[in-house]
């Protein structure tokens, strides 16, 4: 690899434009084997899982902006597997296990860097239910210990231990945990799908879902109408606004999520570091950048704008964690829609039209599922509709059985 | 700051303010069919536009009623709930079988 780079380095015909990413624009055809709505990471891991291993190849993935330009670019890139319900770690630890491999299979760095995840316990509360989310994730492979302060001291020495008054009492130590680059995992998927013959159309609207009969036959974008035997949905924060063009309803309220990162500076922080009492996570990503995120808005919103109250609170909670972070510079801030489900898991398989597959609900935990995600949606897809084991328990009419998975206490956000 | 209209205080801060969910028509409770009561639980208005809300104005516990536009985030209007909810609601139990 060195010796490559230092050939690449003194030749004047770099072999850049030989190699690119995607391969150019094309028209869109009359119609495909199966129409993927949204660009971002599922959206393209499925496609990716289902030109890999399905050899289904006639497919298209139809993005109104540009890959991962959406949620896949906005959110704060944690991976981890320590969630509270056996459903979600086995779900999760999959992802975490497919993540593990990807820059190896993409032949294409996604800067997966494991260094552990650290939530803090500030009530006995807490403590309890991080107990059991140390066992059940345990039982089911992941590596996941409570530990001491003490402990917390020597693993993050710059933390403080007493934030806002709130004492540290344990911690939630998650050795899974990891971060990649969130917009190389899109690429990724996107340049490997379509080297296997799928097409990526960006700048291309669906604006209505054609149906007949209780059958999607084709979706209408503003580049016309493209026919497809099988239609996935993988459209985020907009869910719901999508599932209405299909006819059908889901049951989310999309809520903005506001991030923000410094300058990079030298790493001091390994592992990533939530706090369940300060509703903030904070972690440095491998180009030095120290990101904050925090919980989403406190009422629903269809509007991707920053508010200064939230951008204060959770910076407020940042520098009470790592008091000396008051010195740095913010270099940029954002927002994401979160389309949030009431039991915090995610909505994924059939619909009630017979070949409309849903991917939603994926609120504030979408970016971590993305590989395993695309592989059971691949599966779905590819079987004619067979829901994989491991995502049935996501189903959209749980809701109507009330068969719900909560998760609520293990997601960073707004509980 | 976004300043919200209380009906009962007056223009105050949004912080002061926590959101209670859309305002939905209960389906009857003692004869309704686990779906209707699934959908009235669970599910809201999901489009793009003015949406009643439940709003509770925390300082004084007084909830009242909200319209919101869910795109722009513009406070139409605020009203006491009492505009909507009139009647009262009796929550008997006998017509449901154990």
């Amino acid at each position: 690899m060195p010796f490559g780079l230092l050939k690449y380095g003194i030749n004047a015909d770099y072999p850049f434009d030989k190699e690119a990413d995607l391969p150019p624009p094309s028209e869109l055809k009359a119609r495909y084997d199966v129409v993927i709505i949204g660009g971002g990471g599922h959206g393209v891991a499925t496609a990716y899982y289902l030109a890999k291993y399905h050899g289904i190849t006639n497919v298209a993935v139809l993005e109104k902006g540009y890959l991962g330009g959406g949620n896949t670019a906005r959110n704060t890139a944690v991976i981890r597997s320590n969630y509270l319900t056996p459903e979600g770690v086995k779900f999760y630890s999959a992802s975490v296990k497919l993540f593990e491999n990807l820059s190896n299979e993409f032949d294409f760095n996604i800067m997966y860097s494991q260094r552990g995840q650290l939530t803090l316990a500030h009530t006995d509360a807490t403590v309890r239910s991080f107990r059991q989310r140390a066992e059940v994730n345990k039982h089911h492979g992941g590596r996941t210990e409570l530990i001491s302060p003490s402990d917390i001291a020597k693993l993050v020495p710059t933390l403080n231990l007493n934030p806002a008054n709130l004492p540290v009492l344990a911690g939630l130590w998650h050795r899974d945990g990891a971060t990649a680059r969130h917009d190389a995992v899109a690429w990724g998927y996107a340049r490997g799908a379509t080297q296997r013959g799928v097409e990526l159309h960006q700048l291309t609207e669906v604006t209505d879902v054609l149906t007949h009969a209780g059958r999607v036959t084709g979706v209408q974008t503003n580049r016309g109408v493209v026919n497809a035997g099988v239609v996935v949905q993988a459209v985020a924060g907009h869910s719901a606004l999508m599932a209405q063009k299909a006819g059908f309803k889901l049951p989310l309220v999309a809520y903005p999520l506001q991030a923000m990162v410094t300058l990079p500076v030298k790493p001091f922080l390994t592992p990533l570091v939530s706090s369940s009492a300060l509703h903030c996570y904070v972690q440095q990503t491998s180009r030095g950048e120290i990101v904050f995120g925090g919980g989403s808005d406190p009422y629903p919103l269809y509007n991707s704008r920053s508010s200064l109250p939230l951008k204060e609170s959770l910076i407020a909670s940042a520098v009470e964690m790592f008091p000396f972070l008051s010195e740095m510079r913010l270099l940029r801030q954002w927002a994401g829609i979160t389309d949030m489900t009431s039991d915090y898991s995610p909505i994924m398989g059939l619909t009630p039209l017979e070949n409309y597959y849903i991917d939603a609900g994926w609120g504030t935990w979408g970016f971590k599922a993305t590989p395993i995600c695309g592989k059971t949606m691949a599966e779905l897809v590819a079987s004619g509709g067979n829901v994989p084991e491991l995502i049935q328990p996501f189903e959209l009419d749980r809701f109507s059985r009330f068969k719900q998975v909560n998760e609520m206490g293990a997601t960073a956000a707004s509980h | 700051m976004k300043i919200m209209n209380c009906p009962l205080n007056g223009p105050r801060n949004i912080s002061e303010f926590v959101y209670g969910g859309q305002v939905k028509a209960m389906p009857d409770h003692t004869g309704s069919s686990d779906s209707a009561w699934a959908d009235y639980v669970f599910y809201e208005k999901t489009e793009i536009g003015l949406v009643l809300e439940w709003w509770l104005h925390s300082p004084s516990s007084y909830w009242f009623i909200a319209e919101r536009h869910n795109g722009s985030d513009e406070i139409t209007r605020t009203f006491a709930p009492e505009a909507i909810f009139c009647n009262r609601v009796d929550f008997k139990t006998s017509e449901v079988p154990v």
